[in-house]
């Protein structure tokens, strides 16, 4: 079994980073997060587009991916940060993400009287914060305690052939040892599903999957609109990618070969009690395909890309891996990884498998990714629906 | 390297390792194929008949319908293969 190094949280779930996160609850308060997480070297915040005039389940599911972030292991302590007439409130999701027995504070614009004291006790609370976590050492935990996200974008003929593959090569032996990976994306699922269907070992969960694609392709065909209008992408289209099923067909490669345990809805924590390879329902959207799994725990990420990407994460590392060696050679500062050396026939499927394996590894220990080494933090959250 | 490959062998259609240049021709599985037209790197070419109409396959699995006769040798892609899945387009009209 393989052993890593991280940071052990009240929880008994393990990070393997250590971020001090500066949580706005809307977008009223992105921008005085910001300000706040200026102050303290180490801090961090995310660009909130949402929070505020949302309603039903799009307000809920901002509420959950927030709470979701400041849970993930890999953060070590939250301050939020809320306008106080914002849809989404500050104390509501201070008091979710507390459960976890993690530091949080709350600062709420309003009631401490405009942006420069919020900055001042917003800044107060978080410099203590930095102070804790900066004693606090990685201890050894079992790789069975990771969640991987497995997330694809700028997708080529490449992806399906080499990339993707080599990530469901990883993505097996985590599980196999007792760890647990999603597969996301369900607009890149349409074309694939019955094959993808066929590996859920529970009925309820397969329904659920399927149910999940198809509300997906209902989207399109209620709005009266060809799919093709932004799936595949122009991007796809050059690369050689003709349609949707020949994209989902390949983005599926991710998976590997493991049943599936779960379908999770966007957002939704993965469980500790029961590991495996999950569904979560997120848009073929890269970011905020992202987003929706590191808000349900996932601590890393490894990203296929054909056509290369710059994408990161504000709290999880993103690993990077091309089936294609021209984009590999062309985007250096980007990719970690070429597994186009599958393509052309000098190296295997399990050897650069099993080099993607050592990577996620070494990153879970400490190593900087080329998304992290450029400070690449793209976040956003999935809308069911628009702002009222 | 081989110029194409052939995923699964219920496709009729392969993909290019290499661009391939109009008129050039290419063997594999013991079976000479034209290209009718200059083919980029890991884009698609048909090795089947493929009537208008009829499904094409990569990985063993459809990937669209033709929208005109094909033959081995075309290139194909947005062109002359489309998606079958999420047309709205195609609801609104029926």
């Amino acid at each position: 079994m393989t052993k890593l190094m991280g940071y052990k949280r009240e929880n008994g779930t393990y990070g393997v980073r250590n971020h001090l996160l500066i949580l706005p609850t809307s977008v009223c308060a992105a921008d005085t997060a910001e300000k706040i997480a200026a102050q303290i070297p180490g801090a961090i915040s995310v660009p909130n587009q949402h929070g505020c005039c949302q309603i039903g389940s799009d307000l809920s599911l901002t509420q959950e991916t927030l709470v979701g972030f400041g849970k993930n292991p890999n953060v070590g302590a939250v301050v939020v940060v809320g306008l106080g007439c914002d849809g989404v409130q500050a104390r509501s999701v201070a008091d979710e993400i507390r459960e976890t027995g993690k530091p949080v504070e709350s600062v709420v614009i309003q009631e401490v009287g405009g942006t420069l004291k919020a900055i001042a006790v917003g800044a107060e609370f978080a410099a203590k914060m930095a102070r804790d976590l900066s004693l606090q050492t990685r201890v050894e935990f079992d790789i069975s305690k990771i969640v991987l996200a497995l997330e694809c974008g700028g997708s080529d003929p490449t992806s399906g052939l080499a990339s993707n593959p080599t990530i469901g090569y990883a993505s097996n032996k985590l599980v196999g040892e007792g760890g647990s990976s999603i597969l996301s994306e369900t607009t890149e699922v349409i074309g694939a599903e019955h094959l993808l269907a066929a590996r859920f070992e529970d009925a309820a969960q397969r329904e659920k999957f399927l149910r999940m694609v198809k509300n997906v392709e209902d989207r399109a065909i209620m709005m009266g609109e060809d799919l093709r209008s932004g799936q595949p992408t122009p991007g796809n289209k050059e690369g050689g990618l003709s349609t949707i099923e020949e994209k989902s067909l390949g983005c599926m490669y991710k998976a590997g070969t493991r049943p599936f345990v779960g379908a999770l809805n966007y957002a939704e924590p993965v469980s500790a009690a029961k590991k495996g390879l999950y569904f979560m329902d997120t848009p073929g959207q890269d970011i905020d395909s992202i987003t929706g799994m590191v808000a349900g725990g996932a601590q890393i990420v490894v990203f296929s890309t054909g056509r290369g990407t710059p994408t990161g994460s504000p709290i999880a590392p993103v690993i990077k891996i091309t089936g294609n060696t021209d984009t590999f050679k062309k985007m250096p500062d980007n990719i970690d990884i070429n597994a186009g050396t599958i393509i052309s026939g000098e190296a295997k499927l399990n050897e650069v498998g099993e080099e993607l394996f050592r990577e996620i590894v070494e990153v879970c220990n400490g190593r900087q990714t080329k998304a992290e080494s450029l400070g690449h933090r793209e976040f956003g959250i999935y809308k069911l629906t628009g702002t009222f | 390297m081989n110029a194409v490959i052939h995923i699964n062998e219920k496709d009729n259609l392969v993909t290019c390792l290499r661009p391939i240049a109009k008129g050039e021709t290419i063997e594999f599985e013991g079976k000479h194929y034209t290209a009718s037209a200059d083919i980029p790197k890991f884009h698609k070419m048909a090795v089947a008949e493929i009537k208008k109409g009829e499904h094409c396959y990569k990985y063993g699995e459809v990937i669209g319908a033709a929208t005109t006769d094909l033959h081995p040798g075309d290139y194909v892609h947005v062109h002359n293969l489309e998606s079958t899945r999420g047309r709205g387009d195609k609801h609104t009209k029926e």
